[in-house]
């Protein structure tokens, strides 16, 4: 990451003002973030991609192929990516404990004051206004990655191969993890690697 | 040793745990069960607060099982250890990435994934609209909700052509949190 030794070279007091920029983005970011990852997803490319501008699109979309890959909740791995990027180990830490503090917080309300939080009628209703407005969210973060992604055969054919399976998994509550499904598709990815190299005489 | 146990159990769950929160239900369930920490029914109200709280799924039922289970030392073990092991991962994984980056066989299989968690994340976007609008209990329509996700849908992606700016993410959860509290308060 050539930006992270050009950034770990930057004075303190720069350096300070990043971590608390870190803390405070990926605060907002874990506060604003209801329903999962997936909905969080659309939230840090806003914030992160296009207003700050801390990460590239193609990056995000590395760290969200790498997230899904490893183990983990989704937002300690794009907090942890994107903070370590921007000033090293220490953007990392400040990065994700931002994430993490709304989380902390709001559970220890609930627990120590709102015995029966999801039975105030209030904020039931707003929360099933939120549930409609996340998957509309998660909608919306597939549609940006396939605008910007590059449309060949091979990513319409894996792309359209994973949404079907995936629904059928999802309706029929099969127990198929997506796991498999991104392994099946990385050897997918590379069986066309090669068999275009091979028939394309030297692979570039 | 409640603390201990607290640690071990979800640095197991942040080990195991792929795909996010609705991925990690499944092994929470686990060693809540194996642990003897709570009912089924307790564990089901706390995943619906979990779900309906800020903050990754994860990382709340950490939380609130941690603190449940031994105050606030427990609910910081339990967080700590849910969130560890892809903190440490993602450190490891950028150490490398910028190396793997240049191998063309690595970049061919990125090639591969991508699409495919794109279509995962489509997949589970209409999945969980479809929840939203069709009971899942019984499968009925619900007009409401599917007015609701309608116009948010429409606020969302019709803001682009008309202000040249996407409403931000953040804006729409906003939006969404007010017109529920009044279209459910009214409608039921």
């Amino acid at each position: 990451m050539g930006s992270t030794d050009k950034n770990n070279k930057l004075g303190k007091p720069k350096k300070t003002k990043m971590l608390a920029e870190l803390f405070l983005t990926f605060m907002k970011i874990g506060f604003f973030t209801i329903g999962g990852g997936y909905a969080m997803i659309s939230i840090i490319e806003d914030n992160c991609v296009e207003k700050k501008k801390w990460i590239t699109h193609e990056e995000m979309m590395n760290v969200t192929v790498i997230a899904e890959s490893t183990p983990g909740p989704i937002a300690i791995n794009c907090s942890t990516f994107v903070g370590f990027k921007q000033a090293g180990f220490l953007g990392a830490c400040a990065a994700t404990l931002g994430v993490v503090l709304p989380s902390f917080i709001s559970i220890f309300i609930i627990a120590m004051f709102l015995d029966n939080f999801l039975e105030i009628k209030l904020i039931a209703n707003a929360f099933k206004g939120i549930k409609c407005a996340v998957g509309v969210l998660i909608i919306g973060a597939a549609a940006k990655m396939i605008a910007k992604a590059d449309k060949s055969p091979l990513f319409w054919g894996i792309f359209g191969g994973a949404s079907v399976i995936m629904l059928v998994i999802d309706f029929f509550a099969l127990n198929f993890s997506s796991i498999a499904l991104m392994l099946a598709a990385g050897a997918v990815g590379l069986l066309a690697f090669l068999l275009t190299k091979k028939r394309g005489g030297e692979g570039k | 040793m409640i603390y201990l146990e607290l640690f071990l159990g979800f640095l197991r769950v942040g080990l195991f745990a792929f795909g996010g929160g609705y991925g990690a239900v499944p092994l929470i369930r686990d060693i809540v069960t194996e642990y003897g920490w709570l009912t089924d029914e307790e564990l089901t109200v706390m995943i619906a607060v979990s779900e309906s709280t800020p903050g990754s799924i994860m990382v709340n039922l950490a939380t609130f099982i941690g603190y449940d289970q031994a105050g606030i030392l427990g609910a910081v073990l339990a967080t700590l250890a849910v969130i560890l092991p892809a903190f440490v991962i993602i450190l490891l994984v950028m150490f490398a990435l910028k190396a793997l980056m240049k191998h063309k066989y690595f970049r061919a299989v990125l090639g591969g994934v991508t699409p495919c968690i794109i279509g995962i994340i489509l997949a589970t976007g209409i999945f969980m609209t479809y929840g939203v609008i069709f009971s899942a209990e019984n499968g009925n329509l619900s007009i409401s909700s599917a007015a609701m996700t309608a116009l948010l849908a429409l606020i969302y992606f019709g803001s682009k052509p008309v202000f040249k700016k996407q409403l931000s993410p953040i804006a729409l959860i906003g939006i969404s949190a007010v017109l529920g509290a009044a279209v459910f308060g009214i409608m039921g």
